[in-house]
């Protein structure tokens, strides 16, 4: 054991990323708890992103609105859209058979937009990377920024006149957002 | 017999010894004489061994009640895909790692084998695995979307240091090459504790349907988070909100609230033997299963042979390992009257797998369909059938 610990330590000093550890006990080392190796600081495998590589596929949208394109939707134009590439599955009402995306006033408490999701970016970040579902990717920006306004719009969430864009988009007030709250279950004997 | 004969005459070998032998020579009757496969490539199965998962049109079901252990052979694991199994070329495969970092880097799959790497072995499980509402249920049936591996990769945290991953960056962004280029938000201290960037699964590549060349794998953590066919992480201060992590995966509870972000997979045991379909005959049984937590490892299984009225405590077969499944035994024997056989599993943390009334108490009326795991039971009757004793909640 002293001799591991020897070894170790010595390992640990020669290591430039372990300077500042020196003298510290092994397992007090947050490295060396999650790898069993002394790594070096980079191992330069790899090569650097350039801002192509990245543009060509960072899609994803913010709550906030970041990353979301420029131009602008309404309900109108995302109706004709809507029942060209969507009502197939969806509805012409969005009530199925697919996934139900309009809120049913039958039954209120059915998952759709307009009764479970909390974020009205996360239609705009679904739509453009996985809808339709028959082929994904091939809605334009303009496309996907009508149809989101169609659809929260069937979901009476904006006016039929409102004008979507990065500004109003994540400002549009989802009914669900304050019922969601993160897993606080930590293990333990409580059932929750 | 003259099928068998045709099938040794493959190899040139097998050829030679077998010229002159006469068809004849094969007895039915004598197991010894009859040909099986010749060495081949890839081994088979025994074509006596009748062993599938049971597929829909967006998953397929691991045949628990068929296992003996506690791997799952890699062609059995189960699967749930959001649109399908892609076909990615590794020669072109690259994973892009960027946002709150240092050096945005892209790494081909060569590139992330150099790395040190690590194996472990960690059950993977859908948190939306639960099926009841029928005595005809399998285990594969009820529970089928859990499975087991030996998982090789390189430790995420290894890539993180090679990023530079800034002190400000609280989550990342994981992002599948399927064609609903599927994404989940995963807090960055898991990549930092314990998350692998897989490449193999039980000593081969990773299968297509497990994420072919590479998945993320976040031992004890909800499937969905897993993401398949990984080409991006995105290192940011917050989760993105994805589909996935609030229309989906996201379970109703108690005051009409809506939980979300439930990593852990919670203490989970299931008597595979016996179990529907399986027949018993009164005497010694074996009553054999799986115990598995998200959180850490078993530390007791327990069974009840008379419907839940009192427990004991089941033999675990060794290794016992964090975050897996374990195999559990009890020797019991049956007179053969109705009874109720279950198991229920307690883990390191304390936390005993309930009851679907203690889920419904705690939970309330409006409890979603994903994270269940309650206690499940087999109706042993007199003639021998074995039956799932369903569970209602809806
Ligand atoms: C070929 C059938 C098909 C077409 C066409 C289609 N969808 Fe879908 N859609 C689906 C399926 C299937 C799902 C569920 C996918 C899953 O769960 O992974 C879905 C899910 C969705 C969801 C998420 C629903 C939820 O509650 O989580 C939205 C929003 C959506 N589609 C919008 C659209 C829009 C907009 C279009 C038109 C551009 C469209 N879909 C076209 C089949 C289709």
């Amino acid at each position: 054991m002293r001799i591991s610990l020897l070894l170790l330590s010595g390992l640990i000093l020669s290591g430039t990323v372990f300077r500042q550890y020196a003298g510290t006990r092994p397992e007090r080392i947050p490295a060396l708890r999650a790898d069993s190796l002394v790594l070096p600081a980079r191992f330069c495998i790899g090569r650097p992103a350039t801002p192509a590589d990245i543009r060509a596929w960072d899609i994803d949208i913010k709550p906030d609105g970041t990353g979301l394109p420029a131009g602008s939707g309404n309900a109108v134009s995302g109706q004709a859209i809507y029942r060209a590439k969507c009502a197939a599955c969806h509805g012409l009402q969005g009530e199925g058979p697919q996934n139900r995306l309009v809120r049913n006033p039958q039954k209120p408490k059915e998952k759709t937009i307009g009764t479970y999701w909390p974020y009205a970016t996360t239609l705009f970040d679904y739509i453009r990377r996985s809808m339709p579902f028959n082929a994904p990717g091939s809605l334009s920006d303009q496309e996907v920024y009508h149809l989101t306004a169609f659809l929260l719009r069937a979901n009476g969430l904006i006016d039929s006149t409102a004008t979507l864009n990065a500004k109003s988009l994540p400002a549009v007030s989802m009914p669900a957002r304050p019922l969601f709250v993160p897993d606080d279950r930590t293990g333990g004997a409580v059932v929750k | 017999m003259a099928t068998a004969a045709v099938a040794i005459l493959k190899t040139s070998f097998a050829k030679a010894v077998q010229t002159g032998v006469p068809v004849s020579f094969f007895k039915v009757d004598d197991p010894a004489k009859v040909p099986g496969t010749p060495p081949g490539e890839i081994g088979t199965r025994s074509h006596f061994e009748k062993l599938i998962k049971k597929p829909s049109d967006i998953s397929s079901r691991s045949p628990l009640q068929d296992f003996h252990g506690i791997i799952t052979p890699s062609d059995l694991h189960f699967e749930r895909h959001h649109n399908g199994v892609p076909a990615i070329d590794p020669a072109t495969y690259k994973l892009v790692i960027h946002g709150m970092v240092e050096r945005p880097v892209v790494f081909t799959l060569a590139d992330l084998k150099r790395f040190p790497g690590v194996s472990r072995i960690a059950f993977l499980e859908c948190s939306g695995n639960f099926r009841s509402g029928k005595e005809e249920l399998s285990p594969q049936d009820i529970c089928g979307l859990t499975s087991q591996s030996e998982w090789t990769g390189v430790r995420l945290s290894t890539l993180f240091r090679e990023v530079g991953v800034r002190p400000g960056a609280s989550w990342f962004l994981a992002e599948g090459g399927d064609a609903a280029l599927m994404t989940r938000s995963i807090p960055v201290t898991k990549g930092w504790d314990d998350a692998i960037i897989a490449y193999a699964q039980n000593g081969e590549a990773l299968r297509p349907e497990q994420g072919y060349p590479v998945r993320l794998f976040l031992p004890g953590w909800e499937g969905n988070t897993n993401v398949k066919w990984l080409r991006r992480l995105e290192l940011g201060d917050s989760p993105w909100q994805t589909r996935e992590e609030t229309s989906k995966y996201t379970e109703g509870i108690r005051d009409g609230k809506i939980r979300q972000f439930s990593f852990d997979m919670d203490a989970r045991s299931i008597i595979t033997f016996p179990a529907f379909p399986a027949t018993v005959e009164r005497g010694w049984i074996e009553i054999k299963g799986l115990a598995w937590s998200g959180r850490g490892k078993v530390r007791k299984v327990e069974i009840s042979t008379n419907g839940g009225k009192t427990w004991a405590i089941a033999e675990l077969q060794e290794p016992v390992l964090d975050k897996a499944h374990v195999r559990f035994r009890y020797l019991w024997h049956w007179n053969g009257t109705e009874t109720v056989i279950s198991s229920r599993v307690t883990d390191d943390t304390g936390y005993t797998q309930p009851t679907m009334q203690q889920l419904l108490a705690a939970r309330g009326p409006e409890m979603g369909g994903y994270h269940l795991n309650p206690v499940t039971g087999w109706l042993l009757k007199p003639d021998g059938r074995v039956l799932h004793k369903p569970e209602s909640w809806r």
